[in-house]
């Protein structure tokens, strides 16, 4: 029985861990993340998830760890942040080449120097290119949700790649929401069963993992990781149209569109602020402006065809990247362009950098950077209002 | 135990890619025999990664999981929590070169010796980075050759079996691929032991690393102990003892000069008379430690 509880976005993930019956999880303590490890703590010192927890000296051994235990068939689980997922980054791409179905929670935080502790996204942009499926949550009930849904993903034998979910610092990690949570009866029906993924090494069967390849062999096995990366968003949508009929949450769209019909302007983002490009939205819509907001819950595999759909009849995006970018546009601005471009699709697009270092973002910019957007276009800004 | 009584089953096949005289082949030999089938080794970046073969073949019998340099003794962590977890046990043992174990891995490694994961975890100690040509490693000698110390080494060994002793683990042991016997009476010992973490430290003699003829490898081996700079050992939940040969070698005289054992490699080959004596003068104050400890502990 799904039941209604007060959780910050940190518990939420607590919760999906317990529900998701996680056998080992591996975790270093940072914050903004501390709170999702404590609240897992708390469950296995309950007894409410029989699950063993290493408590580990670094993230590098965190993620080392659960590679070691995925490896034997365990559904395992890790949450970081910031520094701790550039100490780790070496592994992270280590459990993607192995093909473990390993699910991490990333709570994003800006990265040193100068220390800061809030909310940016370039600890997240990090993994764009290391082969895991990545998620972004805006909300403490999605960081649930979406978890969930990632250990199916991640699990399916036509996948087996680890995935990674991520939330905004404080915004969503420290803030208390109703929270929908199915509990480990319901969601075992949503997810695959427990030991259903083949193990990558048994005594039973001996075989090595990770020996030298030379370069027809290393290509084979890369290769082999892009054609598994091209079935992870229909897993994902199967995977979340199985979660939607018993929880009521419909994640199989990748995105969620806030009143696109017609829209010609279109603000995309990703995480929290995006609660405000909605309002912003609402106040542009009584102006008599047509736009709309788009805010991803996939990010990797990038959803080239379903978010070329979301931009027919659309005329301009305003991209609103929660992270610095040096040299070049944001990293989700570089996407879109190249999906403008690969699809030969008529849109304009302005690359906002907004709300580096947890700086607050409202409405009232959206609506300024829609409004200043004709002037900006084919330009990167950092916004500052 | 006679030689004649080890398990006939080979664990590393035939078609390994080790260099002809590898210290480090004749121990995983062994170790292996020892361990028998239900193991699974974790290997981090080192010659072993070589030696394994090319995927998607592999020379060795057992399972193996190869892993990012620093990681190893942090994924056999996981391993042997997620198999028990399962309701299975095995022999989890890590096995590392000695630049994954003193340098880059000796993190991940104390923080699993602290967690006390019932792990075996093996350090095969070539003194140098072998794998990517002979650099050097914080355990190699003092004053030897590499490539790194083209004058010789300027810093002393790292004792990584008394750091690891000093985490109060259950067992920690040295071996040498010249005492078999020893060795597989260790291995096994290390297995019987379900809790906490065993500590073994190999001696993996490496003919082009120390610049000696491959023929010499077993000779090599055996000198290392005979004249005394290579002990061997184990600290059993605790309490030191000398193993083997190095039983009978407390008395000065009855160890040979350590010059016997420098003279045969090539990466000693620079060191001058009174280079020798100083480390002839730094071996044996090492034994009167031994002889201090042993009495401190009767």
């Amino acid at each position: 029985m799904a039941v209604k509880l007060l959780l910050t976005g940190n518990y939420a993930a607590g919760y999906a861990v317990r529900d998701a019956d996680v056998d080992v999880v591996s975790a270093y303590p940072i914050t903004p993340q501390t709170t999702v490890i404590e609240k897992i703590a708390d469950f296995i010192a309950s007894g409410e998830l029989n699950a063993k927890f290493v408590r580990v000296e670094s993230e590098h051994s965190a993620m080392a760890a659960l590679i070691g235990a995925a490896s034997v068939g365990a559904r395992t689980f890790t949450a970081t942040s910031a520094q701790g997922l550039l100490y780790m980054y070496e592994v992270v791409w280590w459990a993607s080449g192995a093909r473990l179905p390993i699910v991490m929670g990333l709570v994003t935080r800006a990265l040193g120097p100068p220390w800061s502790i809030w909310s940016e996204h370039a600890d997240f942009y990090t993994m764009r290119d290391s082969g895991w499926n990545l998620f972004f949550a805006s909300n403490a009930q999605e960081v649930y949700d979406l978890l969930l849904i990632a250990f199916s993903v991640s699990e399916n034998q036509n996948v087996l790649l680890p995935s990674c979910v991520s939330w905004d610092a404080f915004e969503v990690s420290h803030t208390y929401e109703p929270v929908y949570v199915l509990g480990k009866e319901e969601a075992a029906k949503v997810l695959p069963p427990k030991g259903s993924f083949k193990p990558l090494l048994s005594s039973d069967e001996p075989a090595s993992h990770g020996n030298l390849a030379y370069p027809p062999e290393y290509l084979e096995v890369r290769y082999a990781m892009r054609e598994a990366s091209e079935k992870v968003l229909g897993a994902f949508k199967e995977a979340a149209s199985r979660y939607a009929k018993h929880a009521g949450r419909d994640y199989s769209g990748t995105y969620e569109c806030y009143r696109c019909d017609d829209a010609e302007t279109m603000i995309i983002g990703i995480g929290s602020i995006m609660g405000e490009a909605f309002r912003a939205v609402d106040i542009l819509r009584r102006e008599g402006e047509k736009v709309g907001a788009l805010k991803l819950w996939v990010y990797r595999p990038f959803p080239y065809n379903e978010l070329s759909r979301a931009l027919e009849g659309v005329k301009a995006i305003v991209i609103a990247a929660r992270s610095s970018a040096f040299g070049s546009m944001s990293p989700i601005g570089l996407d879109f362009a190249s999906l403008i471009a690969s699809r030969g699709l008529n849109v304009g697009i302005v690359d906002y950098v907004v709300g580096v270092g947890g700086t607050d973002v409202y409405a009232e910019d959206f609506v300024g950077m829609v409004r200043e957007a004709p002037k900006n276009m084919g330009k990167t800004i950092w916004w500052v209002r | 135990m006679s030689h004649r009584m080890y398990p006939k089953e080979e664990y590393l096949l035939k078609g390994h890619a080790s260099c002809p005289g590898c210290g480090a082949a004749l121990l995983l030999r062994h170790v292996l025999k020892a361990l028998g089938p239900n193991t699974y080794l974790v290997i981090p970046a080192c010659c072993t990664s070589v030696i394994a073969g090319p995927h998607p073949k592999s020379a060795f019998k057992v399972p193996v999981l190869h892993i990012a340099f620093a990681a190893s003794a942090a994924a056999a962590s996981g391993m042997i929590e997620a198999l028990d977890k399962l309701g299975r046990t095995a022999n989890v043992v890590v096995w590392a070169g000695d630049g994954g174990t003193v340098d880059i891995g000796i993190q991940a490694l104390s923080g699993a010796a602290e967690r006390g994961h019932n792990i075996i975890y093996i350090c095969y100690d070539n003194e140098a980075y072998m794998n990517t040509g002979i650099q050097k490693s914080g355990s190699t000698p003092y004053k030897a050759w590499t490539t790194t110390t083209p004058l010789g080494n300027p810093s002393f060994k790292k004792d990584v079996p008394s750091i690891m002793a000093s985490h109060r683990v259950p067992y920690v042991a040295t071996i040498n691929p010249a005492y078999p016997n020893d060795l597989y009476e260790k291995i096994r010992k290390a297995s019987r032991i379900g809790d906490g973490l065993k500590y073994i430290h190999a001696l993996s003699p490496c003919p082009p690393g120390w610049r000696y003829d491959s023929s010499l490898t077993v000779r090599v081996a055996r000198l290392a102990v005979e004249t005394g700079m290579w002990v061997l050992y184990e600290v059993d939940h605790g309490r030191f003892s000398l193993t083997g040969p190095s039983k009978n070698l407390v008395d000065k005289n009855k160890r040979k000069p350590v010059r016997e054992y420098l003279k045969l490699q090539g990466r000693f080959a620079h060191l001058k008379d009174e280079d020798v004596e100083e480390i002839q003068r730094l071996v044996d104050a090492q034994w009167e430690s031994i002889v201090r400890l042993l009495k401190e502990q009767q």
